[in-house]
């Protein structure tokens, strides 16, 4: 295999890309809190490849900054932080969906097509990189967004949060000269993000000893 | 001369900062009101000028690059904006002559004036503004402005009750009626967006789009001047405002408004469908009947005007809704008759609104409350506002030879030629709308004597009326100049009528037969074998009748000696609560017209005999236009309200949900779109 091959090289990229959105879907499918964390580190891991790859591709060093972002800070750090949350704060240990697996399943298999179908005619007159990037991080988009909707816990939604960020750093790497100024600012969006969720964890913490975000809810009937 | 116009409006603008900085200053109210006077007369006087040079500069217009930067302001002084501008002025003139000698004596029942003076000299120019402003975004503006500076002088008295509910709803009925003219001049810019008046003026409009601006302009110009039903704030703001401001509210501002319907029906849309002028005169002579029915019920003095000033629009419209009638039919000599007729009542409902008005204001002055029923015997305190306020009252109830006929006759005329129409609805409309008309001027003077009688005769009903001063010299100087201009016009409208004229050939292309400037003693609309009215013959004739009359009187039936049972003047009782009241004197009417067109309900409240309390009358009246126009949609947006809150007590969760759904939604449809 002839890696400078320009074929080679895009089925690499979509390979890659398409693993996000298999990870996402197994982001949506785990049931333990763990499970999830573990699954969003790969998803992370995978995002740290993917634009790694393309780093080499474009032969843009500075993107492989960003790829060391993706890989030492969303893959190891923050799943270990979360972890400890976890751990620390005693989350309930299983994810309680809004909706049954199969039913959010479904709703991410129709988002995924219709990320298709918005990209591909506005991107006809890209490359073809462009188009199945694109549709990629749209789709991880979309789903990082459903896991927010459909989870109750805020550890949960955090990594929805999270999962979508990564979607739109692999739409940033997909065009040429995305400059690293954007990078990092993304980066630091998501640093900002998980800090303020991290508050918010405690507070809801302290206030109703649990983590349950219902209890925000004005209208909650659970007993406090 | 536009220039000079202009300046006027500037000099008002700078009054309001005086106002405001010398607000300390004891006689700064003299300082604006003599300075709006002078500002006000000048601006009327160059209006004149420019009327009697025949409009013969057609363009005075002026580019001056203010407002939005790359849209200059447009100024243009035309013969119909010229004529509106004397109206302004002159009524302005005569209010500010009041203001400025009520401004030196205020009493406990008027309004801190720090709260006036600031407002007042910019609503004049706002006013002034709206006439000459020659594209949308400076009518618009000046329209606001306008809006929004008589709204703050409702509120000078905003500690009374109900000031603050009829600021509150006119505020809205103004943002509404703004909101329709923004779409018009949409409509008319189209999408190029042409805001010039010249570049709309101009371009063909298609009839769907010609109607949409006619039902927009009645909804925001005809709201302004306040057609049935859009009329609801009109007699709860205007009396809310210090007297003067009443009388500049009612008697110019909806001259202002009916100057914006014509500018954007006769002039901008261009020619017209005859069932336009049928839709006009219709919502014309409903607003007149029903303006001066809910009148005839009132017992507030200020707000029986203001429903008159309702009655004086809807006659108006039928006017104008007659001259587009006939315009639409390629009759421009009627229609030019009905457009007189239009622009004399116009002019002629600012005089005499403006010194009823004032002369409320004097009243409202002297004894500190608007209730009729706590007036009476004014006549002997006030002889000089009781004799103006009695020309006005004839004035307005059309009564020979006062100006208030002419109009209403040249009307009349107009409305006698209606079967020349060739369309069967207006044939038989046209009738109907004469016949309301006729009753609305026989209510009116209905009305009037019940202000005047109840006001001014008998005798005062309570300590204070029965210890009212007169009103000052420069307050009767303004009523009298007023109530002169009533007893001019009416005897000699033929120089009026040269003011109007040219306005009138701009509009209709025609002029009236007898407005040529020939015959300044017979009105001859048509043809001298046909009508023709001469005031001074009319007041000779009156004159000479009433003469021999009393004097035949004297000679012959007043000689012979009667014995009889003494007559004690229709006063058994000593106790003035025994006279006439308002209530009283318009019951009949209630009786008639009040049960199916008010839902007026009379309530008698008898004590068993031995019980000591009161017996008690009540009068319970609903104004259908609430419960119709305004109630159901208000009840539609609190149950949207009400469902809508339960989306506003969610978790982020479901926030996120409703967001995502949206951008979803939205995604699809662009998607279809393309």
């Amino acid at each position: 295999m002839e890696f400078s091959d320009p074929k080679v090289q895009l089925q690499i990229a979509y390979l890659l890309g398409g693993s996000m959105v298999v990870v996402n879907f197994a982001l949506l499918y785990q049931s333990r809190m763990s499970s999830v964390i573990n699954a969003f580190a790969i998803h992370a891991t995978i995002l740290g490849l993917a634009v790694a790859w393309q780093a080499n591709v474009q032969n843009a060093p500075n993107l492989y900054i960003t790829a060391a972002i993706a890989l030492v800070f969303k893959a190891l750090a923050l799943p270990a932080a979360l972890h400890y949350v976890v751990r620390k704060l005693n989350v309930h240990r299983t994810v309680e969906m809004v909706f049954g697996t199969g039913l959010t399943m479904m709703a991410g298999v129709a988002l995924v097509g219709l990320a298709v179908m918005i990209m591909q005619p506005v991107t006809q007159h890209s490359g073809a990189l462009v188009t199945i990037d694109l549709i990629f991080a749209m789709a991880v988009l979309f789903l990082g967004v459903l896991m927010m909707i459909t989870r109750r816990n805020a550890v949960t939604q955090v990594i929805g949060f999270m999962a979508m960020e990564n979607g739109l750093i692999l739409a940033a790497v997909g065009v040429h000269g995305m400059p690293l100024v954007v990078e990092i600012s993304v980066a630091l969006a998501v640093l900002v993000a998980f800090i303020v969720f991290g508050l918010f964890l405690f507070r809801i913490r302290e206030r109703f000893y649990s983590l349950d975000v219902r209890y925000l809810d004005p209208d909650s009937r659970i007993p406090q | 001369m536009l220039g000079f116009v202009l300046w006027g409006v500037l000099a008002e603008g700078l009054f309001g900062v005086v106002a405001v900085a010398g607000r300390r200053v004891t006689s700064i109210g003299t300082v604006i009101y003599g300075g709006c006077l002078a500002v006000s007369l000048s601006v009327a006087l160059t209006a004149v000028l420019f009327l009697v040079q025949g409009g013969a500069p057609a363009n005075d217009a002026l580019i001056l690059p203010i407002g939005l930067p790359w849209l200059h302001a447009h100024f243009r002084l035309d013969v119909l904006s010229a004529f509106f501008l004397f109206v302004v002025g002159l009524g302005g003139a005569a209010v500010s002559l009041f203001a400025l000698g009520h401004s030196r004596h205020p009493n406990k029942h008027y309004p801190d004036p720090t709260r006036i003076l600031p407002f007042y000299p910019l609503f004049l120019a706002a006013m002034t503004l709206v006439l000459v402003a020659d594209d949308a975004f400076v009518f618009l503006f000046s329209w606001e402005f306008m809006s929004l500076s008589s709204w703050l002088l409702v509120l000078a008295n905003h500690r009374e009750k109900g000031n603050a509910d009829a600021a509150f709803i006119y505020l809205v009925m103004a943002g509404i009626g703004t909101v329709a003219l923004l779409f018009a001049f949409g409509l008319l810019a189209g999408v190029e967006g042409h805001y010039a008046f010249s570049a709309m003026r101009g371009a063909p409009h298609t009839v769907a789009l010609a109607t949409a601006v006619l039902l927009l302009a009645l909804i925001g110009a005809g709201g302004k001047a306040g057609i049935v039903p859009l009329h609801i704030w009109l007699p709860l703001a205007h009396p809310s405002a210090p007297s003067w401001v009443s009388a500049l509210m009612s008697g110019v501002m909806t001259k202002v408004a009916v100057y914006g319907f014509i500018r954007l029906t006769f002039d901008l849309v261009g020619p017209g469908q005859w069932w336009w002028g049928g839709l006009v005169m219709a919502i014309g002579g409903v607003t007149a009947v029903m303006g001066v029915l809910k009148a005839l019920m009132q017992h507030d003095l200020k707000r029986l005007l203001a429903y008159h000033t309702v009655e004086n629009i809807g006659i108006i419209f039928i006017a104008l809704g007659l001259a587009l009638a006939f315009g639409a039919n390629h009759r421009p000599a009627l229609a030019a008759l009905a457009l007189t007729a239009a622009l004399l009542h116009v002019f002629n409902h600012s005089v005499f609104k403006s010194l009823l008005f004032i002369g409320s204001g004097a009243v409202l002055w002297a004894t500190g409350n608007r209730n009729m029923e706590r007036q009476g015997g004014l006549i002997h305190r006030m002889p000089g506002t009781a004799l103006a306020f009695l020309l006005g009252s004839a004035a307005i109830s059309a009564l020979p030879p006062l100006n208030g006929f002419v109009s209403e006759w040249l009307l009349l005329q107009g409305l006698l030629f209606g079967p020349q129409l060739p369309q069967w609805p207006m044939k038989m409309e046209i009738p109907i709308v004469a016949a309301m008309l006729a009753l609305s001027a026989a209510l009116a003077a209905t009305c009037f004597v019940k202000a005047f009688g109840i006001v001014f005769l008998g005798r005062p009903r309570t300590p204070e009326a029965a210890q009212a001063p007169e009103t000052d010299r420069y307050s009767l100087t303004a009523m009298f100049f007023l109530a002169g201009l009533c007893v001019l016009v009416g005897i000699l409208p033929a120089p009026i009528l040269d003011l109007i004229e040219p306005a009138v050939r701009l509009l209709s292309g025609e002029t009236m037969a007898g407005a040529e400037g020939t015959n300044w003693l017979w009105l001859v609309p048509v043809d001298a074998a046909r009508s023709s009215y001469s005031g001074l013959a009319m007041l000779v004739l009156t004159a000479l009748a009433a003469v021999t009359l009393s004097l035949l009187i004297r000679r012959y039936l007043s000689h012979g000696v009667r014995r009889s049972a003494a007559w004690d003047c229709g006063f058994p009782d000593d106790s003035p609560s025994s006279q006439y009241t308002a209530s009283s004197f318009a019951q009949p009417i209630r009786r008639v017209f009040g049960t199916a067109l008010l839902a007026a309900r009379e309530e008698v409240t008898m004590p068993e005999p031995g019980d000591t309390s009161p017996a008690r009358f009540e009068v319970r009246l609903t104004d259908y236009a609430w419960n119709w126009f305004y109630r159901p949609p208000g009840r539609l947006v609190l149950s949207l309200a009400e469902w809508t809150s339960v989306m506003q007590r969610q978790s982020i969760r479901r926030y996120l949900g409703f967001m995502f759904a949206t951008l979803i939604i939205l995604l699809m449809v662009g998607m279809s779109w393309n």
